[in-house]
């Protein structure tokens, strides 16, 4: 069991960090839908053995939501937007990654200090749920691209649903789902936006808003 | 006793007579895929002997400083090869800690040619070797990171112990972190040894090479010693990686050394194929590449020292 926690941990630290890394926006919508299959597939890894319909539930929600709803919904604000990629980010990749590795040394160090309620399945999971959530909101603040923005905003909700799963597993069915429910509502919203600003702006680079204030 | 020492001083001697190999290998996969017969296998050792029976000539700006840089660096690498075990032969100088001696006798390598290239007072090698250390300054940390994880899952100090535990069983139980740790030290391998996604040892642009830049003024036996050190570095940090990688050890000296030998080759034919299916990324990308091998060993030593 644990192996494979492990390794599946590690894709999960790897996909973040091609996340920082990469500026294709078509490979970075990709490599967010894994991450988040990756996620999907964490509470049938987790307990493996009982395949309790509640498990199933989840992950096959998890799985149908991140894998195909919500990447078919980004490509195709990317095909309407004529963006193929982040060209001028606030911070260069290389830094990004940098900051990546920073990061989850700060989300282990955190994780160390941190009183988690309960046993968490993995002793990695809480670092690296961590580090997730940190990465996604270093996307949201160094990404210039609405599309980007909208990807940390996926992966910061990935790190919390990797630190709901594991920590939290007695959560009630009913909020798990009811989280899914809001990212899915914020992803097509901000779908519709970004539509809505490339038609306004002919550009989704969000630094362009600031010409709403004159 | 006796025959261990002499079981020990086999392993230089037997790289220092097979290294050259190594790079022919790897130019026939690569003539083998591009559809071309290639040079023999031998090759470079008919290289460095032509190399070896020329004269040298030495620009009027240089001082005795690059006259002496090939030696030392030769000499440099030869003592580094002194700490390496290779399959059933034990190391010639094994101690608790000589994976730092190694790392820094690498270093002191790369140094000297450093300094011998900015003695010639050419912009184009000034050129080379700044980018040589700056991305030396990403490799190390990968290199020192990844053997710091390594040595963390077998619990041993010295290189020797570390190969003896990868191959008794570390990987039942660490299998994850080591193969991080191997692909940090391939990106490492190739980084440091100009090989193709980083420098293209073939290229004759200056204004694209990194490593080949540096020797441009090197000519005649100097040009072959250092030939022949790259060819020694290629090897020392393949039977880093085989060493590492070799899940399985029989006991028997002359089949470790068969497997090691056959780890060897399988690593620079893969260098081949490698190098025929993918093409050398931009420079700009190059410090990316290095982090995310940095990325690789903190997430091995992560995961091992949990």
């Amino acid at each position: 069991m644990t192996p494979w926690l492990d390794t599946l941990m590690v894709l999960v630290v790897f996909t973040s960090l091609k996340l920082l890394g990469s500026s294709r926006l078509g490979s970075c919508i990709r490599t967010a839908a894994f991450q988040g299959v990756l996620l999907g597939l964490l509470p049938i890894v987790a307990h493996p053995g009982s395949l309790a319909p509640r498990l199933l539930c989840m992950s096959a929600a998890a799985i149908g939501l991140k894998g195909i709803v919500f990447p078919w919904l980004l490509f195709r604000a990317l095909r309407g937007a004529r963006v193929r990629r982040e060209v001028e980010p606030f911070v260069g990749y290389t830094s990004s990654l940098l900051i990546g590795v920073l990061a989850l040394i700060a989300a282990l160090w955190a994780a160390r200090h941190l009183r988690v309620p309960g046993r968490p399945i993995s002793p990695l999971l809480v670092p690296v749920a961590l580090s997730t959530m940190l990465v996604g909101l270093f996307l949201i603040i160094s990404r210039k691209k609405a599309l980007s923005q909208v990807l940390g905003y996926l992966v910061f909700e990935n790190g919390i649903y990797a630190f709901g799963v594991g920590v939290a597993y007695e959560a009630p069915l009913l909020v798990e789902l009811g989280v899914l429910l809001d990212v899915f509502v914020a992803v097509f919203v901000m779908g519709i936006a970004i539509f809505h600003i490339r038609r306004e702006f002919d550009s989704i680079d969000t630094t362009r808003l600031e010409t709403l204030r004159y | 006793m006796e025959s261990v020492t002499i079981a020990a001083f086999l392993h230089p001697v037997l790289a220092a007579a097979l290294a050259p190999l190594l790079p022919g290998v790897i130019n026939r996969v690569k003539a083998f895929f591009a559809g071309r017969t290639g040079p023999s296998l031998l090759q470079p050792y008919r290289d460095l002997a032509r190399l070896l029976r020329k004269g040298a000539v030495f620009s009027p700006t240089t001082t005795g400083l690059f006259q002496l840089a090939p030696a030392a660096g030769l000499a440099i690498t030869l003592v580094a090869m002194a700490l390496l075990p290779a399959g059933g032969f034990p190391a010639l100088l094994p101690f608790p800690g000589d994976f730092l001696l190694l790392v820094g006798l690498l270093a002191l390598a790369r140094f000297i040619l450093i300094l011998a290239a900015l003695d010639t007072g050419s912009s184009f090698e000034g050129m080379g070797a700044s980018r040589e250390a700056a991305f030396a300054v990403l490799s190390e940390p990968a290199l020192l990171l990844g053997l710091a994880a390594a040595v963390r899952v077998s619990g041993e100090l010295s290189l020797s112990g570390i190969m003896a535990a990868a191959s008794a069983g570390a990987w039942t139980t660490a299998a994850p972190a080591l193969l991080l740790v191997l692909g940090s030290l391939l990106a490492v391998f190739l980084t440091e040894n100009a090989r193709i996604p980083v420098d293209d040892p073939n290229t004759h642009l200056e204004l694209t090479m990194i490593h080949e830049v540096m020797v441009l003024d090197h000519s005649g036996p100097d040009l072959a010693l250092i030939e022949f050190g790259a060819a020694l570095r290629l090897w020392v940090f393949g039977a880093l990686i085989v060493g590492l990688a070799t899940p399985l050890r029989t006991g028997v000296p002359l089949a470790d050394a068969g497997i090691f030998l056959a780890g060897m080759l399988a690593l620079v034919g893969f260098v081949g194929v490698l190098e025929s299916a993918i093409a050398r990324l931009r420079l700009l990308r190059v410090p990316q590449f290095l982090v995310g091998a940095i990325a690789f060993s903190v997430l091995a030593l992560v995961l091992v020292l949990r």
